[in-house]
């Protein structure tokens, strides 16, 4: 098993810490991981993204020009790594504020509505949290067991009781995801 | 079984400080290389270890903080990112001529001046051929992982006692950023006062009876005294070279083409060799792992069975000179490189791979 994804948004909307989320639940599942964010100016208000990389086996490059998913959530992000999905892989993203659609039809296309489900929920921070049920939902590579031990390594102790909020925002994620393209 | 923790680069420095012994950490925050004394302030080791940790006025302060640390026998350390090591270089100077163990990191970005925050390997020539004044060499360690990051504080403490002779980790941006799974070794103790003078005869612990004062110091106004303080460095760089030099290779053993990469490009290249193998192109990758003593010898060794060799790196073409130093006019040496921050992946370098060996 390898899986090269790439996450990316705005600033704020939880990129690098779903990333981080991931990358923990890998770690748990005994598996290697990478995780490559972009830094700088754009982690102050423009765009983020995070490169994560699980595998069965020692990872080489954290760089990469090609992803077995993207996990987008804005347009700018949509119209850089569109292209880079992998044919035959998979493309995530909220339709919120998209004016441009994915159009390839190699690939998987799913949306998931996570702003208006996160709203529902109450808790807007819960965002990130419902894009990675849809991933996981599209792709189990790592149990929601294995996502649970992962939030606890990667939230502070002093938030653990954030956790089951968290847990139900992944399950209503996995819930809601559609497709759009299936191939 | 270990313990295995997510975290970045800069974090596994600090971590390793702490649990390795580390007396003293003295730095000035930049990017890319600030959660190093972001993570120890966190951490507090001066309540449990009874490590310090000071933010210092400026880089110039830190490194002679070090001086001043090492000056005591005291495992010391440092990190900066390019800009501020330019201003180190007098002090490590120092450091190399009153022949004082210190271990300096650098998480390179892209230069020169200011430059950009994004990842860069310009500062070879700086760590490797000088950056001070005068014939002074460090021991330059150049990790590829989160995990050498953690490892490589303990090595370079061991190396620069050995030595007393400051060690630089020559890291980069992405090393410093990525995040991967560390094992956290056992924890290993600060030295007692009491080992400290009884090991390190040459350290200013406080004068006793019994002896001499000792005193630190590069100053050599008698021609004669310096040449010999010079020699003396000298034959241990040259020990450096004979003990301590270290790589790792990738596919070597029936390789026509071998490139050669160090630090996050080391990673990257691991990929293209499996893109150019792919196609049945017998290419492999040699890793260096102490940039200073280069391995000289192992590129000595492949010479003969190779076509052609490639040095990749994040600069206008710094290491490719130390690879025909050795390759000597044997065999084409070609290079790639990428500058202003800009990383290239694993495709861009197997084009320009083959469009050199076309």
């Amino acid at each position: 098993m390898k899986e090269e994804i790439i996450i990316a948004g705005f600033g704020g909307q939880g990129v690098l810490s779903m990333g981080k989320i991931l990358a923990y639940s890998g770690i748990m599942q005994n598996q290697e991981v990478t995780w490559m964010p972009s830094y700088g100016p754009e982690m102050r208000g423009g765009t983020a993204n995070v490169t994560v990389i699980l595998s069965d086996k020692k990872i080489s490059s954290p760089i990469l020009s090609n992803f077995d998913t993207a996990i987008i959530l804005n347009q700018q992000s949509l119209d850089k790594f569109e292209s880079q999905v992998k044919s035959g892989g998979l493309l995530i993203y909220d339709p919120n504020g998209i004016t441009r659609h994915p159009v390839r039809k190699d690939i998987t296309v799913c949306t998931i509505d996570a702003v208006d489900i996160s709203a529902n929920l109450g808790n807007s921070k819960a965002y990130n949290m419902v894009v990675l049920g849809a991933f996981l939902k599209k792709k189990p590579i790592v149990t929601l067991e294995n996502v649970i031990k992962g939030l606890k390594k990667s939230i502070p102790e002093r938030h653990h009781s954030l956790i089951p909020m968290n847990e139900k925002a992944i399950s209503i994620g996995m819930e809601k995801v559609n497709d759009i393209n299936k191939i | 079984m270990a313990e295995h923790i997510l975290m970045k680069g800069n974090e596994a420095i600090a971590i390793s400080a702490i649990r390795n012994g580390c007396d003293g950490y003295f730095g000035y925050p930049i990017t890319p290389q600030s959660e190093v004394m972001e993570t120890l302030m966190e951490e507090k080791p001066w309540e449990t270890t009874g490590m310090v940790v000071l933010q210092a006025e400026s880089e110039t302060s830190s490194i002679n903080m070090l001086y001043g640390g090492a000056s005591c026998g005291k495992k010391v350390m440092t990190s900066s990112s390019s800009p501020g090591l330019s201003l180190m270089c007098e002090g490590l100077s120092y450091l190399a001529g009153a022949e004082l163990p210190c271990v300096v990191v650098n998480v390179v970005r892209g230069g020169p001046g200011l430059g950009t925050i994004q990842p860069g390997q310009g500062d070879y020539f700086q760590a490797c051929k000088g950056g001070g004044h005068g014939d002074y060499k460090m021991v330059v360690l150049a990790p590829s992982s989160a995990q050498e990051m953690y490892d490589f504080v303990d090595l370079g403490f061991d190396l620069a006692f050995k030595y007393l002779n400051p060690v630089l980790i020559l890291a980069d941006g992405v090393v410093g950023q990525m995040m991967e799974k560390v094992e956290l070794k056992p924890m290993k103790p600060r030295w007692s006062d009491e080992f400290i003078k009884s090991t390190f005869k040459w350290a200013t612990t406080g004068k006793t009876p019994d002896r001499k004062q000792n005193v630190i110091t590069s100053l050599a106004l008698d021609a004669a005294v310096h040449e010999r303080l010079n020699h003396k460095l000298q034959l241990k760089y040259k020990q450096m070279q004979q003990e301590d030099v270290r790589f790792e290779t990738f596919m070597c053993d029936d390789a026509e083409h071998v490139i050669v990469a160090y630090g996050c490009m080391a990673r990257i290249c691991e990929n293209t060799v499996e893109l150019a193998r792919a196609e049945g192109i017998k290419l492999g990758l040699l890793r260096p792992i102490t940039l200073f003593p280069f391995p000289t010898e192992e590129i000595n060794r492949l010479v003969p069975q190779l076509k052609t060799m490639m040095s990749v790196e994040l600069s206008a073409g710094q290491m490719v000179e130390d690879v025909r130093l050795a390759v000597n006019g044997r065999v084409p040496v070609n290079f790639f490189g990428r500058l202003g921050g800009i990383v290239p992946s694993p495709e861009e370098v197997f084009e320009a791979f083959k469009k050199e060996i076309k």
